[in-house]
Formats: C-alpha cells, structure tokens, sequence
C-alpha cells in the first residue's frame, strides 16, 4: 500500500493541474491578503475560494485522475493485492497531494498574514473539505465505469453540496417559519459538510454579529467544545462514509 | 466743578448719591473682579482646607490651590469663587459621596484630579455635581473613578472642557461621564470620556455645543440623550461602545463631522436613532459598526456627505421612517447596505456611491443610467425569515443577489436610488 502511495505521490507531483491548482491558490490568497489592509477582510473574501473552488477541483481532480489511472489500476487488480489496500493506496496518495496542495496555496498564506484562530479554524475546515471531496470524488468514480459518467457524478455532487442543498434548505426553512428553526438548522446543517464548514468558520469572524438570534443559537452550540467535537466528528464521518461505501464497491464490481 | 454749579445748581445736590451708589455696585457686584482677593489653599498655613478657604471667601473670589491631596467629602461651593489647581492638587472623596457640590452661579473649577467618589445605585454619586448654578465652568480636570464624572442638574450656561473622565470600569455600578438634566446652553469640548455608563448623558440639555470630545470603552453608549433639543454634535469621536450612540425623542439636532467606529457587537449601533425628527447628519464617519445607523419612527432626517465603510448594516431603517433624505453618501465595504422590514419605503435616496452597484453611464454625467436597490434580495429574506441568516455568505446568498440584478421584479422594496453616483463621492 505504501508503494501504491508513494507512486501516485510521485505521479501527481509531476502533473501540471495540480501546480496550477497551488497557484491559483496562493495567487487569491496572497493577492486577497495584500488588497485588503484588514487582514479579517482578507479571510473573509478567501472563504468563498474556500467553500466553492476547493470542493471543486478536489472533487474534479480526483474523478478525472481515477479514470486516467484507471488502467493502472486494473494493472494493480491483477496482482496478489487486496483490493481494499489498491484503493486504500490511491485514496491516499491523492488525498495527500490535494492536501498539501491547499497547505502551500492557502495555508502558508494564512500562517504568514493571520495566525489566528479563524485561521486555524479555516485551515482545519479547509482540510477537512478536501479529504470529503476526494472521497466523494471516489464514491463518483466507481459508481460508473464511464469517465464521462463519472465527471458528470462529480460535478452533481458538487453542485448539490455548494448550491442545490441550501436552496431545499431555504424552502424547508420558509416552510416551516411558523416553528422555532434554529436548533433545526444546527442538525440540517451537519447534512452538509459545506455549510458545516462554513458556520464554523463564520461563528469564529466578526461578522457573526449579523446573526441575530440565530447565530446566538450556533454560537451556544458550534462554541462549546463539545459543539466543536462533535462538528469535527461529523465531517470526520463524511470522510469516511463516502470512501467506505466505495470500498464496498470497489471490492465487488467487475472490473 | 464750578462750572457746573454755575450751570445748574441741583447738581451738585444729586451728584454725592450717584457716587454712593456706584460704590455700593462696585461692592457687591460679583463679577467685579477689581476687588477680587486671592486666597492660596496650601498646607501648614492657616487655610489648609478648601472648606476654609470657601467660607472665608467672598463672590469673586479667586482660591489657589497648591499641590497637595486634600481628602473632601461633600465640598458645597455656595458662593461664586473660582477654585484653580496648581499643579494638578488631588482632591480625594475617600469612596463617600459627592466630591464636589457647586450650588452658586459664575463659578470655575480648573486643573484638579478629581477622583474616589462613592458608589451608589440609589444616589448619584458625582465628581463635580452642580445644582442650579449658572454660568458653570469646568475646565482641565482629571475626573478618575468617580461613579457619576459631571452632574449638572438645572443649569444655564457653562462650559466643560478639557477635562479627562475615567469611571470605575464596573458594569452594573458606573454612572455616566458627563451628565446634563434639565441644562442649556452647555458648551462641551475637547473632553474625553472612558470606563463609564454612558460616556456623556444628556436628558432635557437643550442648546448645548458638544465639540471634539472622544468617547470610548464605555460600558452601554458613548453618547445618550432624549429630548435635548436643538443641540450641536461636531467633530466628535464614539468608539468602540458597548451599543455605540442613541439618540432618541429629540428634534433639531446637527450632528456634524463626527467618527462612529468600531462598535461591534450583536446590539450594538454606531448611531441608534428613535424619533427623531427635523435633524442633519452631515459629513460622519461610520466605520466598523454592526449596524451604522439604526433608524426607527425618524421623520425629515437629512444624512448628507457621510461615509459608511465597513459595517455589517450601513442603515437599518424600519419603515415608520418617512421623508427622510440620503444624499451623497458614500457605501463602501459593507455587509448590507440598506435594509429595512417593510415594502413600501417613504425615505429619498439619491446621488450616493454604493460600491455594488454594477449599472453603466452611457452619457457620462457620472451618475449611474439605472437606478440601484440598496435593499438585497437576501436581506429581504432574512427579514421574512430570521433564520435564513443562516445562509450567510454562502454561495446561493451571493447568487440570489445576482439573480435579483437580473430580474427586479424578484424584490419587493420599492427603494431605488435613481440617480446613484459613479464616482465616490468627495466633499
């Protein structure tokens, strides 16, 4: 498993998407921080890269270099190896590039600007997203054996998750405004890692002052530190779930 | 003079009681300063209490005061003496009561550290309190951990400037900076006030001048006051306050060139307005504030040339607001420009800079060819569904305010700026 790591560490390192990923990152976050003299602004205006291009290109990434390395894999299949560990291997030889990919592009940024604790919180969240999409991403993959199919998935996925999810979410809330909301969102809000990520992220900036009643409602929970516990179990949970049922798959489909 | 014998002989008759008269004026006018004494307020010699010193003096008088602590506890200045400080003398109310009670017109309190009164949550406990004095300055003191700073109860013309408050930093138990009831004619300036209730108070204070004063770190507002009409704010600085500035039941103010920054919080306003009617609110700063200005029942406000940088909400405006005018202001950074509850909107805007108004101008006059809804989309949800909120800065808040652009028809506010300025707006 470590060979298959180290592989596809040493392939993707050598692919140019990922560089220009890391680019494209630093060059927001570097040019976000020096726009604005307000550091918190800085942050404040990365927050959208971070909860729409991350998800994205983690997600897209990852379906696209599955289906190119497809052959490979089945290259590996063929071999006295368990197919768990084969994609056990590639998962984490992805996760891990992405990973780093979004520590240098954004990471470092915010280390040498912020420091603070939005910053480690955005950082946290950030890497937790990362890994949530690559295991959607996987989840996408070996759903269809179709590259076309699988890309498709991938971006339904992630257009649910940033966008089709809090509209259902909106006309679930107007549905029901007759009843006391807040403690319900809390719970909706844990079906979606990008909204979890998200009020975490905005409960820790100044701008949760807007919230009202609402915010002071999230700020009872996601401020506590079982709050904090059991909103990092949870995107914990939407890394696991995803890549668990694509083992199960994996293990079974015909290739 | 015998000339004037010549002249006329009842003269000289009626001439010795003019001059007795005049003496007499001269003797008992206290604003005549030609027979004023000094009297020096030192330790060791004879008058080394203040409390002396007052009772020996006369209307007029001038008592210095040499550098020295002097414990005092309800000092009653009931004549018009001016009391001065030579080198800062500390007058020390040992945490009893009042330190200093002017009950006498024409007096002057200058250059004292002022500090230790008592703390009480029934009476008002004060540095200087002044009660039906007129013509009351007080100017240059260090006022520290003084429950109430400066009461003045029913007084007519003064001046309070120079003077440094800083209360006792106690939530629940600290009084207010500077306090006017049932004043007018006060004219506050360069004072600065921190650690306090309410950083200046004013209740019934009409006609007063308040005037490059700074107001920070006080516990509730930087500024309060009710019916205190006709009264002039310029050039004063209201920062970080635990609820920033209301005013409220008031008409006739101007409230010119002054800085509301910095007051953030879930209840927490730069400039909170409540029935306040026929009032300018020219050149401002508001920058930082959760809400800039929250406007409730105002009538005829008019905000001209003031900035809004930066705040959560620039205006909140309820809609029992009418005929209140926005020209030429400048929205910059902030969260939500505009936002208010109801659908119909009596208000004027016209000629201001909002950063996200993304029309054209095709003719050049520098003024945008399509007018521009400072009331997003959103917000407006947010104000039919509180918890919507929820969806703050998340992508589908963004995308309904673009799809709002698209199609007008989606918002139901009727509050357009028409004629939105291209450039920012410079004074």
């Amino acid at each position: 498993m470590y060979k298959i790591i180290k592989y596809v560490l040493h392939d993707i390192f050598r692919n140019r998407i990922l560089l220009a990923y890391v680019v494209l990152l630093s060059l927001s976050s570097f040019g976000l921080f020096m726009m604005n003299e307000d550091v918190s602004k800085g942050i404040s205006s990365l927050l959208t890269v971070l909860l729409i291009v991350v998800p994205m290109v983690s997600i897209l990434f990852t379906t696209i270099y599955f289906f190119n390395s497809y052959e490979f894999i089945e290259l590996l299949v063929a071999q006295p190896l368990k197919r768990s560990n084969i994609l056990l291997g590639v998962y984490s030889g992805v996760g891990l590039s992405l990973l780093a990919a979004f520590w240098v592009g954004i990471g470092l940024p915010i280390i040498i600007f912020d420091g603070t604790v939005v910053g480690w919180y955005f950082l946290l969240s950030g890497s937790l997203l990362t890994m949530i999409f690559v295991s959607l991403a996987f989840l996408a993959s070996v759903l269809t054996r179709d590259k076309t199919r699988g890309i498709g998935i991938s971006m339904l996925l992630w257009f649910y998750f940033t966008l089709i999810f809090d509209g259902i979410l909106l006309m679930v809330l107007f549905a029901f405004s007759d009843y006391p909301l807040e403690k319900l969102t809390i719970f909706l809000s844990c079906l979606n890692p990008v909204d979890l990520a998200r009020i975490m992220i905005l409960l820790k900036m100044d701008i949760s002052a807007l919230m009202g009643y609402t915010g002071a409602v999230f700020n009872q929970f996601f401020g506590s530190s079982l709050g904090i516990v059991i909103s990092i179990s949870v995107m914990l949970i939407w890394v696991a779930v995803p890549i668990a049922i694509a083992l199960r798959i994996f293990e079974r489909k015909n290739l | 003079m015998p000339r004037i014998v010549k002249l006329n002989n009842r003269r000289l008759f009626i001439n010795p009681i003019f001059n007795v008269i005049a003496l007499l004026i001269l003797l008992f006018n206290p604003t005549a300063n030609v027979l004023a004494r000094e009297i020096t307020v030192k330790p060791g010699t004879k008058t080394n209490t203040i409390q002396k010193a007052i009772s020996m003096a006369q209307n007029g008088d001038v008592i210095k005061v040499a550098k020295s602590t002097y414990f005092i506890e309800e000092l009653i200045i009931d004549k018009s003496v001016n009391l001065i400080g030579l080198d800062f003398p500390v007058l020390d109310g040992l945490n009893k009561g009042n330190l200093i009670i002017i009950r006498a017109s024409h007096v002057t309190i200058k250059g004292f550290v002022i500090q230790n009164s008592g703390i009480s949550n029934i009476k008002d406990k004060a540095g200087i309190r002044v009660e039906k004095g007129d013509s009351v300055n007080i100017i240059g003191n260090r006022i520290e951990n003084t429950c109430f700073g400066i009461y003045l109860a029913k007084v007519n013309c003064g001046t309070i400037r120079d003077n440094t408050i800083h209360g006792i930093n106690s939530v629940i138990q600290s009084g207010n900076g500077i306090h006017l009831w049932y004043s007018h004619h006060i004219n506050i300036h360069n004072n600065k006030i921190s650690g306090q209730r309410d950083g200046i108070y004013f209740e019934f204070a009409t006609h007063c001048e308040i005037s490059n004063n700074l107001s920070e770190n006080n516990h509730r507002y930087g500024l309060h006051f009710m019916f205190s009409n006709n009264d002039n704010y310029t050039f004063n600085t209201f920062r970080n306050n635990g609820s920033g500035v209301a005013v409220m039941y008031t008409k006739h103010i101007t409230m010119t060139n002054n800085t509301f920054e910095q007051n953030w919080g879930s209840s927490s306003y730069g400039l909170l307005l409540k029935d306040i009617s026929r009032s300018v609110i020219s050149n401002n700063t508001f920058s930082k504030n959760t809400s800039g200005i929250y406007m409730e029942g105002t009538s005829q406000v008019k905000a001209e040339h003031n900035n809004f940088l930066n705040n959560g909400l620039a205006i909140r405006m309820l809609a029992d607001c009418e005929k209140d005018t926005f020209m030429l202001n400048n929205f910059i950074g902030n969260t939500f420009d505009f936002t208010t509850n109801g659908s119909e909107n009596l208000n004027y805007l016209k000629g201001n800079y909002w950063d996200k108004y993304s029309g054209y101008d095709l003719n050049h006059d520098k003024k945008g060819d399509i007018p521009y809804r400072p009331v997003s989309l959103y917000s407006q949800i947010i104000e039919k569904l509180p918890s919507a909120v929820f969806l703050l800065r998340s992508f589908i808040a963004e995308l309904l305010d673009k799809a709002e652009r698209a199609l007008p028809s989606l918002s139901y506010v009727n509050l357009y700026d028409n004629e939105p300025s291209i450039k920012i707006i410079r004074p």
